[in-house]
């Protein structure tokens, strides 16, 4: 999961997080509350630049991402890049937290709206979302996932792969087909 | 909560973290698993009477590398999977190496033997209850690793799951070879593997119910 294509000027970003998380392992709790200080701000960036829609929910992200950090503390190996490992969270977090999004607005909007904001030809691009996760959870994961990954989180095809442990051309086809039956299922809400 | 208060919350709890603790939680883990098989065995099936005679066969110790290679290569790749970031690698090849190497074996074996021994080879005489009495065997194990796994830090969760119920399955599958009456290749290569292949997929739809964190 280690990518590459981080700019190369990250580098003593990375060299400076992780000495003070380093002394962090170590019991040092102002060089720890340093490190979640900077690797918050850094985790925002990171939000906004992956979920420009959902500005107002990252914030609750960034906290679940410390939290997650927090709690896995001890899962870093101290000879490893940390780049790899914090980003490897942030992303689970994220991930997990948009199914319980996508999850949470199917269970709260009652059905019927479906039929009413598809009806209507202009819709917001926040209310189609809201029920795009509502139709999405109608699909199978192997479609559905594809889905999130690529078309809404803005993930490459191989990371959405790699997320979901299905092969990459499965992803292209649960893309496909996925779009497919959201497409059925929103011209089945209008008639 | 407001992220400053957060940190602030956080930034107190700094009990020095110890660096093999990943390790040492598999190590328990492990030993749950094997501790389990083994107080499962004895009481249901019990172990071989000839079972000294057996072991001084080199038919009996190729049967136990199987599980056992699949074991330490199960451990790796899910001790990997526990950690955020990090890739398996050349760990696949460790999980796929045993499986292909058995398997080449054992068609190598029925490929040799005359036309009417085969299907004794491949079915032996408990195999119908081979692969399901070792998927029994790995239930201890299967409980113990996927709790480590949670403990830790997963983040692909079907996968972490995968590799926690072959670790599982091979633990049991080396605790059945003190009851297995079998000394087939093909039999083992296929029913052993089978066995292992039960917790694995459990693991595996497990994975992302049981590991989130």
């Amino acid at each position: 999961m280690t990518r590459s294509t981080e700019p190369a000027d990250v580098s003593p970003v990375e060299e400076r997080l992780r000495t003070l998380f380093l002394g962090a392992l170590d019991g040092d709790s102002v060089a720890y509350r340093t490190f979640l200080q900077e690797l918050a701000t850094h985790v925002r960036a990171f939000l906004r630049r992956r979920l420009p829609n959902l500005q107002d929910d990252s914030e609750d992200i960034v906290q679940e991402v410390l939290l997650a950090i927090h709690r896995g503390r001890h899962t870093y190996r101290r000879d490893e890049p940390m780049t790899a490992w914090v980003h490897a969270i942030a992303r689970y977090k994220m991930v997990d937290f948009l199914r319980a999004h996508a999850r949470r607005e199917a269970l709260n909007d009652p059905l019927d709206d479906v039929h009413d904001l598809f009806a209507e030809p202009s819709i917001e691009p926040a209310e189609a979302r809201r029920d795009l996760g509502k139709l999405l959870d109608q699909l199978p994961d192997r479609q559905k996932l594809p889905i999130l990954h690529v078309k809404i989180e803005g993930l490459s095809v191989e990371e959405a792969a790699r997320l979901t442990g299905l092969s990459e051309p499965a992803v292209k086809i649960g893309v496909h087909r996925g779009l497919k039956a959201l497409a059925l299922k929103i011209r089945g809400g209008r008639t | 909560m407001r992220t400053d208060n957060l940190i602030a919350a956080l930034a107190t709890d700094v009990a020095p973290v110890d660096p093999r603790s990943v390790e040492r939680r598999f190590i328990y883990a492990v030993l749950c698993a094997a501790c389990g098989a083994l107080l499962l065995l004895l009481p249901l099936y019990g172990v071989r009477a000839d079972l000294p005679a057996l072991m001084a066969r080199p038919v009996f110790w190729v049967k136990v590398a199987f599980p056992l290679a699949l074991a330490c290569a199960a451990i790796l790749a899910t001790a990997r999977l526990s950690r955020p970031g990090a890739r398996l690698g050349r760990v696949w090849t460790g999980l796929a190496a045993p499986v292909a190497l058995t398997s080449i074996g054992a068609l190598a074996v029925l490929w040799f033997a005359p036309h009417e021994a085969r299907l004794a080879l491949l079915m032996g005489h408990t195999w119908r209850t081979c692969s399901l009495n070792i998927a029994l065997l790995s239930v201890p194990g299967l409980v113990a690793i996927l709790a480590v796994v949670r403990s830790l830090a997963p983040t692909r969760l079907p996968l972490a799951g995968a590799t926690a119920g072959l670790l599982a399955g091979a633990v049991g599958a080396l605790a059945y070879c003190l009851r297995c009456p079998e000394t087939s290749m093909p039999f083992w290569a296929t029913w052993y593997l089978l066995g292992m292949a039960i917790p694995a997929v459990v693991g595996a739809l497990l994975g992302r119910l049981v590991l989130r964190w």
